[in-house]
């Protein structure tokens, strides 16, 4: 009885719908503080997006990382240059008219590729039977970085069974090259001692 | 719920009626806290610096203050400063309000009690709660002030800073559990206080305390109230603040601290699960005693966070605020090396099977160490069918991958 | 409208992701601002990252990618990361030698 509605299906349209517009309104306001302020809602519903999906751990991990992380740090910046006439910097109008073209003919044709392939386009049946299991996805996520793929125990497909090696080597890749950053950043965005001796009169 | 009002009505109205009851209820959580916080607050500074508090409203405690304090401000004109941003000035009360009352989604209450059930809920929790400085940081820039800006710059760096140790101490007891669902951590909790998550090792009794610090920074209360600092900014982020909006703010700050407190005694004081389990029984009894054990463990949850928000609020009133440096040391140079060490104590600790206090009480507990994932499991019956071990199949399986 | 509510498949998310991705290169192209231009790449990386979820759901077909599809978005989410600290601290670099965030200022190399 309670699957006459479709909370999915539903709950996808509010979502993709915020997403989207304030997608837009990141590219249509010319305020920077703005901009940052709909970037953070436009991926928040992403984020909803991705609990849809089924993909908890991810979409939980892009609220705190990307939301709660990465989009306070660029505000920060936005609030360390926000001098009032970098606040608002308006694009001339041939180049909007032109950009929007180019967009347009892109999305047109990204549009077409999506509902193209029908294996995508056609609804799945057996939606309702899926069962993940009560750990959904975070302890084989945590398996599957430090080299163990619990998920495809069972896995009979030879081809699928193929790429049954966990993905260790990128996530110390991927360690590495985050110390490597913080490094580089902090580098990068120290004061320079001739802009500091210049600001003392030297 | 749903379910049970699919019978008398049609599916839509079930599904409606059940959304309406839960946010009604985690609504009153936060309107009822809220109110019974402010004035606990009162009560409590007043006492520490040997005052009374309030005492004529409403009777001889002074009960009904916060909502005359209240009504109060629901009269008081809305005011916005000429040099604000007024769309974002506005929003920014409800910015920084909805996370907080988003937390309270995935924060069980009781055995089941929870608004929606999410299998990675303690992440869930700290992610949502770090969404909340946004509020902070759109006030600060929005409100064209000095003082506000400041208070603003100085959230952002806290949070951010903040949030990393705070990650560092809720990911122990995750990994000591097992799964980072919190009504499962809290159900592994089961039986006496011994089995309570802070007794389990040295390791986990230190870091609450950790977790503690960084949480009352990560709410941002004195002692790390550095974007408010009333002697230095003002009012800090909410200077140009008035009337309802201004009490917004509060009714996130106190909502954070229930949420923050209530994490607490889930992850690491049992939850639901009382120091002495007394309905224990009546919980497997089933049916009727079953919610009437459950109603016990929420009170008993509340009771914790209650608790837990009480010492906050002791707190406060007693240490003086730190500067901003100081505040940013705390955290690069005292809590990340700490929690860092119990982490790793924790994890030696449950790698040598050494005894927790529980151990030596029951010798059968309800069951920590019981609790396995179902890729072992699946494991395991993979192994049955080859005729090897678990252990051996996991072995086999890192050998195919070379 | 009620024929979508039944039938979300892997489209409408790469739809979705599309809108993203089509939204965070125009930014990239009009925006002056240097933080802007961050912004688009932001939304870009998301818009990729709708995908990879969607061909890892298995709400949404029988043969998915599974577990490979959540992993990449993962580690796209922490080279996201990572890419914004280096560019701020890129923008804020810039800010101090030249007092400006316009990227159209930054033609000095220009013959």
């Amino acid at each position: 009885m309670l699957a006459a509605i479709d909370l999915h299906g539903f709950l996808f349209v509010l979502f993709a719908l915020t997403a989207c517009v304030f997608a837009a309104g990141v590219l249509f306001s010319s305020n920077i503080v703005r901009m940052a302020f709909n970037l953070v809602l436009s991926l928040g519903s992403s984020a909803g997006l991705f609990f849809l999906a089924g993909a908890e751990f991810v979409g939980a991990m892009q609220l705190m990382i990307y939301v709660g992380g990465t989009l306070v740090l660029l505000v920060f910046g936005v609030m360390l240059t926000a001098q009032h006439r970098f606040l608002e910097m308006r694009t001339n109008a041939g180049e909007w008219v032109l950009s929007l073209l180019v967009g347009g003919a892109l999305l047109m044709v990204l549009l077409q590729a999506a509902f193209s392939v029908s294996q995508w386009n056609t609804p799945y049946a057996q939606r309702d039977q899926v069962e993940i299991d009560e750990s959904k996805s975070a302890t084989p996520i945590a398996a599957a970085l430090t080299g163990v793929r619990v998920d495809k125990l069972e896995e009979t497909n030879p081809r699928l069974r193929a790429g049954k090696s966990g993905y260790l080597m990128p996530f110390v890749i991927v360690s590495m090259h985050l110390l490597v950053v913080l490094v580089g950043a902090a580098y990068l965005a120290r004061p320079r001692m001739a802009v500091r001796q210049m600001r003392r009169g030297g | 719920m749903a379910e049970f009002f699919a019978q008398y009505m049609p599916a839509w109205g079930a599904y409606l009626l059940t959304a309406l009851i839960s946010v009604a209820l985690l609504l009153a959580v936060v309107g009822l806290g809220a109110l019974f916080f402010i004035w606990a607050e009162r009560k409590v500074a007043g006492r520490i610096q040997d005052r009374l508090g309030p005492t004529r409203t409403g009777g001889k405690f002074g009960w009904l203050q916060s909502l005359a304090d209240g009504i109060k401000l629901i009269t008081k004109e809305d005011l916005a400063p000429a040099d604000a941003d007024r769309l974002l000035f506005r929003l920014a009360p409800y910015v920084s309000l909805a996370p907080s009352y988003a937390a309270l989604l995935a924060l069980p209450f009781a055995d089941g009690w929870v608004g929606w059930e999410i299998n990675t809920s303690v992440f869930f929790l700290l992610a949502i709660l770090g969404l909340e400085v946004f509020g902070v940081i759109l006030a600060g820039y929005a409100s064209g002030s000095k003082w506000s800006l400041f208070g603003g710059m100085r959230q952002a760096a806290q949070v951010v800073s903040y949030e990393v140790p705070l990650g560092m101490c809720g990911v122990i007891p995750v990994f000591l559990c097992g799964t980072m669902s919190l009504t499962t951590i809290g159900n592994m909790q089961a039986g006496w206080a011994t089995n309570w998550l802070i007794f389990h090792d040295p390791f986990t009794f230190m870091v609450f305390w950790v977790y503690f610090t960084c949480a009352v920074a990560s709410v941002n209360r004195a002692p790390f109230d550095l974007a408010e600092a009333e002697s230095e900014l003002v009012a800090g982020f909410h200077t140009e603040y008035s009337g309802l909006r201004w009490s917004f703010f509060f009714m996130a700050e106190y909502n954070s601290m229930f949420v923050v407190s209530g994490l607490a005694a889930v992850l690491f004081f049992g939850g639901w699960n009382g120091p002495v389990p007394i309905f224990a029984s009546w919980k497997a009894a089933g049916g009727g005693w079953e919610i009437v054990a459950d109603l016990a463990g929420c009170l008993n949850f509340i009771g914790k966070a209650v608790l837990g928000v009480m010492v906050m609020i002791w707190v406060r009133w007693t240490l003086p605020r730190l500067r901003i440096d100081q505040v940013i040391t705390t955290c690069l140079k005292y809590c990340v090396p700490l929690a860092a060490f119990c982490f790793v104590g924790a994890l030696a600790w449950q790698l040598a099977s050494l005894p927790s206090p529980n151990d030596w009480l029951s010798p059968d507990p309800a069951g920590r160490a019981a609790v396995r994932e179902p890729w072992v499991e699946r494991a395991e019956d993979g192994a049955e069918r080859s005729g090897t071990s678990g252990a051996e199949e996991l072995a086999r399986l890192a050998e195919d991958k070379r | 409208m009620a024929g979508l509510l039944a039938t979300i498949t892997v489209s409408h998310y790469l739809a979705v992701g599309a809108f993203f991705f089509v939204t965070g290169v125009l930014c990239m192209a009009t925006k002056r601002n240097a933080l802007g231009v961050l912004m688009g790449i932001e939304l870009v990386l998301n818009g990729a990252n709708l995908n990879f979820i969607a061909f890892g759901s298995q709400y949404l077909r029988e043969e998915t990618l599974g577990l490979d599809g959540q992993l990449i978005a993962l580690f796209v989410i922490i080279l996201a990361a990572a890419e914004a600290a280096v560019a701020l601290a890129i923008a804020l670099s810039f800010y101090n030698a030249h007092s400006t965030i316009d990227v159209d200022q930054g033609d000095e190399l220009k013959g």
